[in-house]
């Protein structure tokens, strides 16, 4: 197939200013098939968002992003078909409230691939079985718990079949012991060669689950390297200083 | 304390029934238009649509701000001066429409704007075009919280309709006016309009109630 040639993503010289705020200052960054890419960053470096700006939620000021070699626009009738192949998991748990667990999951499936029922339920059930919720299937969000809530709305992501995953801090909101089977679930997807684009600031899952971080700061790429080199050997001191705050010794 | 003529009661109650049927037929077309008109004016202000969001404000102010008597005299007998000749009736649903829709907006909006952002965004996140959005996300949902302030309306809404007398209307006010007019009955004319009126009310008031209640047992709240 000719669009195998293209990379799953393509990022260059995005720019994004909030008013006088330049929140992403030209960036760059291929995701390829297959690829997990973590980035890394403090608060407010613009991480959430250029996730955004891949998902077109946010319109972009410069630059350009390319999803399987199209171009995302804000606005434009493709964005909607565009965004079937990428699945987005937000921070705060964004399943809809007054559909249960399977409805919230086949929702898009039926409505907007128009798909049939049973197929996408079949769909559904398998997916549920796999992250262990399919019990859960008739409850509504307000009766999950956080971490359950989540993996909802990692299932309601890939029953669309899409071909990149983005997570935005998915566990930034959980509870310490619910933030392990989120982090699972995520880590078998991985293995199972689906394209990640992951925001998170839990290291060691980083660092398990990533081939590349991306290391962001003030809107710019300060490093892109292969994982293990990145937390063994950071190339800029900004990124040293930024992993020593995750490293706790006795004093 | 005189006695109630019941002789009198017995023998104009069927009016009043007669009078209750024209009361709830104008309620229940003026309120449905009421909703439609909320509906569509409260999206058109969710949506910010350029215009159309200013025709609407001005609207809001003038329905809510003049008296729907005031309304009902315009158009019953201000229109005809343009050609425009409307019976009793069409001119009380129109005037309730006119009023409720107003009313139903504002209610409506207020429960669209609480809806959080982020459930517009996942559903674009699932591509979902605005239409799907707005019909499977955030109207339910908006219906939902706007609920208490829906059925407020609509109790209302009825009870404004005893203005329709105004423009000759047989409603239940216009007999009770009558007949206090004709036989000076003024207890029994009114008391039987009273229970008219509690008659028609109560189911509605309960079953706002039971309503309410469902909804916010419903809780959809995270």
């Amino acid at each position: 197939m000719a669009q195998q040639n293209h990379n799953m993503l393509e990022v260059s010289g995005l720019k994004k200013r909030f008013g006088d705020d330049i929140v992403l200052d030209g960036v760059d960054l291929t995701v390829s098939r297959g690829e997990v890419v973590v980035i890394l960053g403090s608060s407010g470096c613009g991480k959430s968002t250029l996730l955004r700006c891949i998902n077109g939620l946010e319109s972009v000021d410069e630059g350009s992003i390319r999803i399987d070699g199209e171009e995302v626009a804000v606005g434009s009738r493709s964005l909607t078909r565009l965004r079937q192949k990428i699945g987005m998991v937000f921070q705060s748990y964004d399943l809809f409230p007054h559909k249960n667990i399977l409805d919230n999951i086949t929702l898009a499936p039926v409505k907007v691939q128009k798909r049939s029922k049973q197929e996408a339920r079949a769909q559904a059930e398998q997916l549920l079985r796999r992250v262990g919720l399919w019990e859960k299937r008739k409850a509504y969000p307000r009766e999950l718990s956080g971490g359950q809530k989540q993996r909802v709305a990692i299932v309601r992501a890939l029953c669309l079949n899409p071909e990149i995953m983005l997570f935005d801090e998915v566990t930034a909101a959980l509870d310490p012991e619910m933030v392990r089977e989120v982090l699972d679930v995520m880590l078998e997807l991985a293995q199972g060669g689906m394209t990640m684009l992951i925001v998170t600031h839990e290291m060691q899952f980083a660092r398990a689950v990533a081939d590349r971080i991306v290391f962001l700061d003030e809107g710019k790429v300060l490093e892109n390297l292969p994982a293990e080199e990145f937390f063994e050997n950071p190339r800029t001191q900004r990124a040293k200083d930024f992993l020593q705050t995750f490293e706790f010794k006795k004093q | 304390m005189k006695y109630l003529d019941w002789n009198f009661i017995t023998k104009y109650a069927p009016l009043y029934a007669e009078a209750a049927k024209l009361t709830v037929f104008i309620a229940f077309w003026g309120i449905l238009l009421a909703f439609a008109v909320g509906v569509i004016c409260s999206a058109a202000l969710y949506y910010k649509v350029p215009v159309l969001r200013r025709i609407i404000q001005a609207y809001i102010e003038l329905s809510r701000n003049t008296p729907l008597l005031v309304q009902l005299f315009f158009l019953y007998f201000g229109l005809p001066n343009i050609g425009i000749v409307w019976s009793g009736e069409t001119c009380a649903i129109i005037g309730i429409a006119f009023l409720g829709g107003s009313y139903m907006t504002e209610t409506l909006r207020s429960g669209l704007e609480s809806i959080d952002k982020i459930q517009e965004e996942s559903a674009a996140s699932l591509g979902l075009n605005k239409w799907l959005t707005m019909k499977e996300i955030i109207f339910p949902q908006a219906m939902a919280i706007s609920v208490p302030g829906i059925c407020a309306n609509v109790i209302f809404l009825i009870k404004e309709t005893s203005v329709v007398s105004g423009i000759a209307l047989a409603d239940l006010m216009y007999v009770a006016k009558d007949l206090i007019g004709l036989y000076y009955k003024t207890d029994e004319s009114l008391t039987m309009l009273v229970i008219a009126y509690l008659i028609i009310l109560l189911p509605v008031s309960i079953i706002a109630t039971l309503l309410e209640r469902r909804m916010r047992h419903a809780g959809f709240g995270n």
